[in-house]
């Protein structure tokens, strides 16, 4: 018998049962769909790890209050971003940030719940961030702190639309501010929209979006950049012994983290690979038990069968021909299973980077990937069932009922 | 080179265990010649049924030798019996099994879909042969016809068409006729003796005298062994029984 034949046989034996060969395939079709999507989520998790590390650049340095020490953002302050500048050499900029969220007006506009963010000077130099029209506040302005602001593109367009801003008037929570500049279009990197944000000086953040009670002039995170990198080390010597001696701490024990953009990565990576690990497992359980369920199937299959399995051999179906048609069914199940796996896994992919749930990135290797384990599933979980139809007895199984 | 088809010594087959053992065949000498028709008598569980199942290759004596077509076939294997089921022997059995899925010239067609690569005609053959066979048994009109819209003579029919596509010398029929009506029966056996008539060496196993009186000689089993062997049909048999 030819395995073109054996092959129609193998798939008239499943159209016998439509609706119960698809119930054996659902366990395969899981299987390959989330192998599909987790490798999706995990490069799309990368992509946005590059991009943080292109968008911020490697001489970036970035200080912080130390996560998990209770106070530690209480003394962390604006204080400590001016001894950085003035104490810390080989610098080119430093740039202090501090949050708030406002509601805003301009033009014939009104924007609600918008991030204003507070930094200094230095900030486009910092953060390779050029201004699209007007200039940035200056040094002066800092700290007279005058209510000027530069806005992100995508504000200034819904403030303003084709007017130019500069020199207009918006209103932040329900103080006025002069726009003196546009920064240029960034779009979202790492999640972070920087078109729809304000950048104002941060002693204003300070005097007007603060709550007044101690501590007011906290700062969220200073970003230090390097003159290149390789006084990077230097630096971050500098700015822990400055910090250590202004906090009154041992530089061992800090209650401020000096991170480079490579020490978060790391983190983030770590997470990422962990996340991916367990989505590993979740989907290779998800494949075994598919696989176990064809399985199960099979032996049935091979039970109800066996006085088929009889009459072939009593016409001359060698053990081998009787394997194949089995194994070949169990196959079939898992190909099929794979490839609606595939299509669920490529769409469902799709869908999450749609709907923004879930940032994914097809990668093209893990369709042949997800069809290859379904084909091994197949040949594993039907190579025991079709090894037991082939080994029956012809006479033994003519007689069964 | 003799000129017996079968050539069966002492066969013998035990069921159960060292305490409680039977012998299904307990020693069975047997000769048949090329082209002889043969009917096999005796009372239920005399072993009719496992003799037939050996001669066919279904299954294996205990002891004893076997020589089918001048091949000690007791010692092959499986692959190997199986290729000799395929190209010798031909089966008709009492419930027809036809595979219900299939229509009737696809049943037909099966014996050939294992015939070994080298000497396996292409698949218009195949069909030819089959539709051929078909029309032999009188169901030229029931080609595509399932099983299930048949009647049980024209599924014995198709069955016999079956059994004849690979042209084998040996047919065996262990109670052909055991589920059908006597109009249909007397259909089967002139099948039975057309093959007969061709060359084809027969051995049936039934209860009725009347199908038993087609045969030119009569086998009678009882508890295992032959108790009588002739030409004189199954008068014999019945006198043994009567004997009783
Ligand atoms: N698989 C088996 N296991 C145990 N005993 C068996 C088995 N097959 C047959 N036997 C026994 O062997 C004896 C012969 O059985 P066999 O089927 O050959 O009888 P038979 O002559 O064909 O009877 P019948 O006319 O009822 O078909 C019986 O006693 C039966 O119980
Ligand atoms: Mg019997």
């Amino acid at each position: 018998m030819t395995f073109m034949e054996t092959l129609a046989i193998a798939w008239e034996g499943l159209t016998l049962n439509k609706v119960r060969s698809f119930l054996t395939t659902l366990g395969v079709i899981i299987g390959v769909a989330s192998v599909i999507i987790m490798l999706a989520v995990s490069a799309g998790a990368e992509a946005t790890i590059a991009e943080q590390i292109n968008s911020l650049g490697a001489d970036l340095i970035i200080v912080g209050p130390m996560r998990g020490i209770p106070g530690a953002s209480r003394t962390f302050v604006y204080e400590d971003a001016l001894a950085i500048a003035e104490s810390v050499r080989n610098i080119v900029g430093v740039s202090a940030e501090q949050f708030s969220t406002q509601n805003i007006k301009g033009g014939d506009s009104a924007l609600d719940a918008i991030s204003i963010l507070g930094v200094t000077p230095d900030f486009p130099q910092v953060r390779d961030y050029e201004l699209a029209s007007g200039r940035f506040f200056s040094v002066e302005e800092n700290d007279r702190k005058t209510k000027v602001a530069v806005l992100g593109y995508g504000i200034a367009q819904d403030l303003f639309g084709t007017q130019d801003p500069f020199g207009q008037q918006i209103t932040i929570g329900s103080t006025r501010f002069t726009v003196v500049g546009v920064m240029e279009p960034k779009g979202v990197v790492a999640d972070v929209d920087y078109d729809g944000r304000v950048y104002i000086p941060i002693t204003v953040v300070f005097q007007k979006f603060t709550t007044t009670a101690v501590g007011s002039d906290r700062v969220r995170t200073v970003y230090v950049k390097a003159e290149s990198r390789e006084v990077m080390d230097s630096v971050i010597a500098q700015i822990t012994a400055v910090l250590a001696e202004r906090h009154d701490v041992d530089p061992s024990q800090p209650d401020f983290s000096v991170q480079t953009q490579q020490d978060i990565i790391s983190t983030q990576e770590a997470t990422t690979e962990a996340f991916r690990n367990l989505l590993a497992w979740v989907a290779g359980v998800s494949l075994v038990v598919g696989g176990i369920g064809i399985m199960n199937i099979m032996l049935v299959s091979v039970t109800e069968r066996t006085r088929e399995i009889g009459l072939r051999q009593a016409l001359g179906a060698r053990p081998w021909d009787v394997q194949l048609q089995f194994l070949l069914e169990a196959i079939i199940l898992s190909l099929v299973g794979g490839l609606v796996g595939v299509l669920t896994g490529i769409g469902g992919a799709y869908i999450f980077n749609a709907l923004g749930t879930m940032r994914t990135e097809l990668v093209p290797a893990s369709v042949p990937l997800a069809f290859g384990a379904a084909a091994t599933v197949g040949i594993f979980f039907g190579y025991y069932p079709a090894t037991q139809a082939a080994q029956l007895d012809p006479i033994d199984a003519l007689r069964r009922e | 080179m003799n000129d017996y088809l079968i050539t069966v010594k002492n066969l013998i087959k035990t069921y159960g265990s060292a305490e409680v053992l039977l012998y299904a065949l307990a020693g069975v000498d047997l000769n048949i010649r090329q082209g002889e028709f043969v009917a096999i008598m005796g009372p239920s569980g005399s072993g009719k049924s496992t003799l037939m199942n050996i001669l066919g290759c279904l299954d294996r004596a205990t002891e004893g030798t076997y020589i089918l077509d001048d091949e000690d076939v007791s010692e092959l294997s499986k692959v190997e019996l199986a290729d000799v089921r395929n190209r010798k022997i031909g089966f008709v059995f009492q419930s027809f099994n036809l595979l219900p899925r299939l229509p009737a010239y696809k049943n037909v067609m099966l014996p050939m879909m294992y015939y070994r690569a080298e000497d396996r005609p292409e698949a218009e053959e195949r069909e030819m042969r089959a539709i051929k066979a078909l029309e032999s048994v009188g169901l030229g009109d029931r080609l595509e016809h399932h099983p299930n819209q048949l009647s049980g003579g024209q599924q014995q029919r198709v069955a016999i068409a079956r059994a004849l596509v690979n042209r084998p010398p040996l047919l065996l029929a262990d109670e052909p006729t055991g589920n059908l009506d006597s109009r249909s029966s007397e259909e089967i056996m002139a099948l039975i003796h057309n093959l007969h008539a061709q060359g084809v060496t027969i051995m049936m196993v039934t209860h009725e005298p009347d199908i038993a009186a087609h045969a030119e000689r009569v086998i009678c089993l009882r508890d295992g062994n032959i108790v009588s062997d002739g030409r004189d049909g199954a008068s014999e048999c019945e006198r043994q029984r009567g004997a009783l």
